[in-house]
């Protein structure tokens, strides 16, 4: 009974730690504060402790506990919700907007990251009880056991999750900006149509053009979706700074694309015009679960 | 998306606008109309569009 106990308690530490390795603390993604730092911080951690008891209490005949994964699943499904709510409602306070694709993409990320948290627990757990069953090792040894397994698991489970970037699925440049009549260029893809002289001149002088070449077939559909267009507008300015107001829709940024190539161009106007930056912000955006296509059937499964 | 309405038209030249909706603000000279263009793109918070034919339309997004 001693042994399961501290095997519990370690699985419970696994599965938090896998949710602390997990959380991102930067400017581009949710959570970046406290509050919400210490409030996933502790869904991991009921998440591990769902996940860790599971096992022992089939292990004592138990079977109610079967309850435990249906209340996990809800659990988590909650956090989804949670996360999609909250976003959804900033949404209007930004200047620059997230859009739905990426609010969602980022809410079953965190109900993911749950999943780890639990599914490390339970797995650690269910690793050293039947350990326990079989070799009837000692409790230190056992704990070892579960240390190392869990952090193996941890790591490959985090590079299941780890989301593809726009820099796997395209090359960026930067691009040309200019006008042609009133219509805003980059390279040769109209953006807008601009009347007001002064802010054409002030484009011209701040503004940063980007041109995104996708690599393949797949990523000229994934970048055609509009709500992966968007998180890359929303990451620029985010990390960026917009140099707009909500007067001026003249400095709002937009991407566009070129349908005979598929290539995007987009246009934003910061605070520090450094296209090298902006290059290197595009290339970190994640590729959205939902944006992404394979039209080229290359990963059609058979039957 | 939204839906895109044109709030006023701004023109140097009456004979091009007929029959319109939205109210249209007649300019003398181009700086005139560009000057009244910007002025009431700033209250509705919309934006001037050039249509190249001595017209500017406002257009809220």
């Amino acid at each position: 009974m001693e042994n399961s106990i501290s095997v519990i308690f370690i699985a419970i530490i696994m599965g938090t730690l896998a949710r602390v390795l997990m959380i991102r603390v930067d400017y581009r993604q949710y959570p970046s504060y406290p509050q919400s730092f210490v409030s996933h911080l502790i869904l991991g951690f009921v998440a591990a402790c769902l996940g860790a008891v599971v096992t022992p209490a089939f292990l004592t005949k138990d079977y109610g506990a079967v309850t435990f994964l249906a209340l996990a699943t809800a659990q988590f499904k909650d956090i989804r919700s949670m996360e999609r709510d909250s976003l959804e409602r900033l949404e209007n306070m930004e200047l620059v907007r997230r859009g739905e694709a990426y609010i969602e993409d980022i809410a079953k990320r965190f109900e993911a990251r749950n999943y780890v948290s639990f599914l490390t627990s339970f797995s650690v757990c269910t690793i050293s009880s039947i350990l326990n069953h079989i070799f009837e090792l000692e409790v230190f040894l056992l704990l070892i056991v579960e240390i190392v397994f869990g952090f193996f698991l941890i790591l490959f489970l985090k590079s299941i999750l780890k989301p593809n970037t726009i820099a796997d699925i395209a090359d960026i440049k930067e691009g040309k900006i200019h006008f042609k009549g009133p219509l805003l260029m980059v390279d040769e893809v109209v953006i807008m149509n601009i009347g007001y002289q002064v802010s054409k001149d002030i484009i011209l002088e701040k503004g940063m053009g980007i041109t995104i070449y996708p690599k393949d077939e797949n990523a000229v559909a994934t970048l055609a979706n509009i709500g992966q267009r968007q998180a890359i507008i929303h990451n620029l300015a985010s990390q960026l700074g917009i140099r707009k107001d909500v007067d001026e829709p003249d400095f709002t940024p937009l991407a566009r694309r070129e349908p005979s190539t598929g290539n995007i161009s987009l246009f934003i106007l910061t605070m520090n015009n450094i296209p090298r930056d902006g290059i290197v912000i595009a290339k970190n955006v994640p590729v959205l679960e939902s944006a992404r296509r394979k039209p080229d059937g290359s990963e059609k499964k058979e039957g | 998306m939204a839906k895109e309405t044109i709030v006023a038209i701004v023109t140097t030249n009456k004979e091009k606008v007929l029959y319109s909706g939205p109210p249209v603000f007649y300019a003398e000279s181009k700086e005139e109309a560009e000057k009244t263009a910007m002025l009431l793109s700033k209250i509705t918070l919309a934006m001037i569009h050039d249509v190249e034919n001595e017209c500017f339309i406002i257009v809220q997004h």
